[in-house]
């Protein structure tokens, strides 16, 4: 696993990697799922989890909590925009700093603990945070209705007089719509960017090594902790970026963000895609947005167009047996999913994939044996 | 050596495939490009496709379900009647009407539904669904003020109608209004309004009440317009204590009311929510108690008869208001709540009424601009006035797009008839009550155009 990547040009993985995120209004259109929102969704999400896996991929420290700093940076942009500028840049930028500081302080306290310990702290915090912006900070937060923009805020930076409310731009360009998506997306590179170099470097190694026995680690003579509060705080600011980005593409920050089911979705993403590899967590987030969006508006109406084909009482029988997994029931049939997930493959979807790669390369070895067996023995060993 | 060959001759073929790629992605701005300028006469524009698509966004689960449960139903019943189907329901009742029961414009309407989970980023993502992908011409669907007003700024910013489902906020056609939002329900100063005149006759002009609020845009400005109009009267306000929504418990809440000296509980509770909340306070015997030599009473200014149903036996002798009840005699009230009860078998609840009515109005309102083009529809919605749709001769006011009609003062029936007569009507106030200068909530509609 680990000495894997490096043998792929990591020049070539990010051309790879832009040109395949930079067409998913492409190949995603057959999936119904090329429309500029849940596109955002994907890039968004995908900053989210990257930084997210850079914590608990690498170091094994479970977070409960990263909620709160998506919740922080989503909040800084809002008033980024009501009292500067409509401009998202100084938007995104406050955010990120703002959530890497709110992540030190919490990660400070947070990691004097390890294991479930530290992720009940961390839980704890972002819990607390979610109430404060709920209900005690509501003059800043604007409590469950959520902050919003108004036509009489200051925006100090901002001189034209429009309208109706102004949007959101980057210097003169809209972010609505599919250019929002290419913001996103072009964040989500540089996001990926940095944790493949973050992935290759010693410092991830040590981060590796805190993963694997951190007290052995101790015993040769380093202070785990700077490195764990580091990588923390860069996860956080990943959170930041992706709660400033929400606020980018639609300028309006509510509590309900912060809340622990938030938190708890970015593990889910995590885990389901695989924790600790560079894809998974992308994975991860495409299956949960595209069930959460396309699998929750599948009606009755749409089952029934769906079986058309069939005769009418197998079409009757077959929107029956379906409807509990769709519409409404997109919950259950995602857990399903989960459980499957967990039970049969625990690296996740990309486990799945390395298992079907291996399975191909031995079909290989069979026509051309000898050959690659080296090879054959060294995925093995890689995996 | 073996591994590095296969590495290269992989990587000239994703080097080729990307390339490609590539190509097609700097290409791909075109499109979009051309699909901008062909769209813009208006987003969506069914142009000459046989079909429109409207949207419904509904709670579907949270403390608000029951009520997006009843609000789909009308909805699909709505969708009937435009395509001529069924027995037409409040087609028969309406006037004006321009509707032919031949879907709207001759295009036959469909719709798809989504999930609010009445957060309000979840439904604005499923609002944006709605109209990028399934290119919606309307989205309706309601059941908290939050979310409703997340959505119609939403409206404003895409060029989509909003009409407002269930939502009771002064704000939703106050401070936040919007030009491409529409509501057709009654505000929280309307039932405070109409609600003064009962409490005083039945509970007096020295009162010391106690608020427990819904702590969102909704439960404040409900909170306000109550306690302006029981001060008004002459009675004092104890304590205005906000809950989180969805709290499920309220037992800390209550607890504190017992010895607070106040002899009124007024719960600007609505859906799990209040059946919760009343249901424990009565638990917490608030009824049984004398406070200052007169009975401890409960008051619950928004109403509904599926709250009625959660709440049980609490419900009884409880005051209250509401937008339409199934029970009223009119001939539009009548026709909906019969073809209702045709396709499932129990009566509408007001939720189901208002979100029935706005499918129709605006529905009526492209047939009668003769176009789907947003800024003609609105402005045949704006001063619009109606009947035969329940609460008798309504007016869409155009400076703020709220609909002024008839409001109900109600009581948690006594002897109920049967499992659905939970409420009764004490009294019908006239629209003319209350009809508000739209200047004393602020805000601004903003433009026709976006």
């Amino acid at each position: 696993m680990m000495n894997k990547p490096k043998e792929m040009n990591e020049l070539l993985l990010i051309l790879i990697f832009s040109a395949v995120v930079l067409t998913m209004p492409i190949w995603l259109s057959p999936l119904g799922a090329a429309y500029p929102d849940l596109l955002q969704k994907f890039a968004i999400f995908g900053v989210f989890a990257i930084g997210y896996n850079i914590l608990f991929g690498l170091t094994g420290y479970l977070s409960f909590g990263h909620a709160a700093f998506l919740g922080v940076g989503s909040y800084t942009a809002v008033w980024s925009f009501k009292l500067l500028s409509m401009n998202v840049l100084p938007a995104v930028m406050f955010s990120v700093v703002l959530a890497g500081l709110f992540a030190a302080v919490i990660g400070f306290v947070s990691l004097r603990r390890s294991g479930i310990y530290f992720s009940i702290l961390t839980l704890a915090f972002a819990q607390m945070s979610y109430n404060l912006a709920y209900s005690v900070l509501t003059p800043i937060t604007n409590g469950e209705t959520g902050l919003q923009l108004a036509k009489e805020d200051p925006r100090i930076l901002d001189s034209a007089v429009v309208d109706g409310l102004p949007s959101t731009n980057f210097f003169g360009i809209e972010l609505q719509g599919f250019s929002g998506f290419y913001f996103c997306a072009a964040f989500l590179i540089l996001g990926f960017i940095i944790a493949l170099r973050i992935f290759r470097s010693p410092f991830g190694l040590k981060l590796r090594a805190i993963k694997t026995n951190q007290t052995r680690m101790r015993y040769t003579g380093f202070s785990t902790r700077p490195y764990l509060l580091t990588a923390f705080v860069i996860s956080g600011m990943y959170a930041g970026l992706a709660g400033a980005l929400m606020a980018c593409t639609d300028p309006l920050a509510g509590a309900e963000r912060m809340q622990w089911t938030a938190s708890g979705e970015v593990v889910l993403m995590t885990i389901l895609g695989g924790v600790g590899t560079l894809f998974g967590p992308l994975l991860g987030v495409g299956i949960i947005k595209y069930f959460e969006n396309i699998f929750s508006a599948i009606n009755e109406q749409a089952l029934h167009a769906i079986f058309d084909f069939l005769p009418t009482w197998l079409e009757e029988f077959m929107v029956l047996i379906t409807h509990p997994f769709v519409g409404e029931g997109w919950h259950l049939t995602l857990g399903l999913l989960f459980m499957l997930t967990v039970a049969f493959l625990p690296g996740g979807v990309m486990e799945g994939i390395d298992y079907i790669k291996k399975k191909m390369s031995s079909k290989d070895t069979d026509e051309t044996e000898g050959t690659s067996t080296t090879k054959t023995a060294e995925e093995g060993s890689s995996s | 050596m073996s591994n590095s060959k296969n590495g290269s001759s992989c990587s000239r073929r994703t080097v080729l495939k990307s390339g490609a790629a590539i190509t097609a992605a700097s290409t791909m701005p075109m499109f979009y490009v051309k699909d901008a300028w062909a769209a813009k006469d208006f987003r969506n524009n069914p142009g000459n496709a046989s079909t429109v698509k409207f949207g419904f966004n509904v709670p579907q689960s949270g403390p608000y379900a029951d009520e997006g449960a009843d609000e789909l139903r009308a909805y699909k019943l709505a969708v009937k009647h435009l395509n001529g189907e069924g027995d037409g329901g409040m087609l028969n009742t309406m006037k004006p009407l321009s509707l032919k029961g031949n879907g709207v414009l001759g295009k036959k309407v469909e719709y798809v539904t989504g999930d609010t989970q009445t957060k309000s980023d979840a439904a604005r993502a499923s609002a944006k669904r709605m109209i990028e992908k399934d290119r919606v011409v309307m989205y309706s669907g309601g059941s908290s003020s939050g979310v409703a007003i997340a959505q119609q700024s939403l409206a404003q910013e895409m060029g989509v109608i909003f009409m407002c489902g269930l939502t009771h906020s002064n704000d939703t056609t106050g401070k936040d209004k919007r030009r491409y939002g529409f509501r057709h329900f009654f505000n929280a100063y309307m039932s405070g309004v109409a609600l003064g005149p009962v409490l005083e006759k039945e509970y007096g002009k020295e009162r010391r009440a106690y608020h427990l609020t819904a702590d969102y845009t909704w439960g404040w400005t409900q909170e306000e317009s109550i306690k302006n109009t029981t001060e008004g009267l002459g009675w004092e306000t104890v304590k205005t204590v906000k809950t989180p929504v969805g709290a499920g418990d309220f037992s800390q809440y209550i607890t504190p009311v017992l010895n607070s000296g106040a002899d009124v509980l007024i719960l600007n509770h609505y859906g799990k929510d209040m059946i919760n909340s009343l249901t424990q306070a009565i638990q917490f015997g608030l009824r049984d108690k004398q406070v200052n030599g007169k009975d401890f009473q409960i008051v619950v200014p928004l109403f509904s008869r599926l709250m009625a149903q959660g709440a049980g036996e609490n419900i009884k002798g409880i005051l209250g208001s509401t937008g339409w009840n199934w029970a009223l005699s009119d001939a539009g009230s009548q026709a909906f709540v019969k073809s209702f009860g045709q396709e499932y078998g129990f009566p509408p609840s007001q939720a189901a009424h208002t979100c029935y009515v706005q499918t129709l109005l605006y529905a009526n309102a492209c047939e009668m601009a003769g176009t789907f083009y947003p800024p003609e529809v609105i402005k045949q919605l704006e001063d619009f006035e109606f009947d035969g749709m329940g609460n008798g001769k309504t007016l869409y006011r155009g400076a703020d797009h709220q609909c002024f009609k008839d409001v109900l003062v109600v009581r948690g029936n006594q002897n109920p008839s049967s499992q659905f007569d939970l409420l009764e009507i004490v009294q019908e106030v006239p629209r003319s009550k209350f009809e508000y200068d739209p200047a004393i909530f602020g805000g601004e509609l903003g433009p026709y155009e976006v």
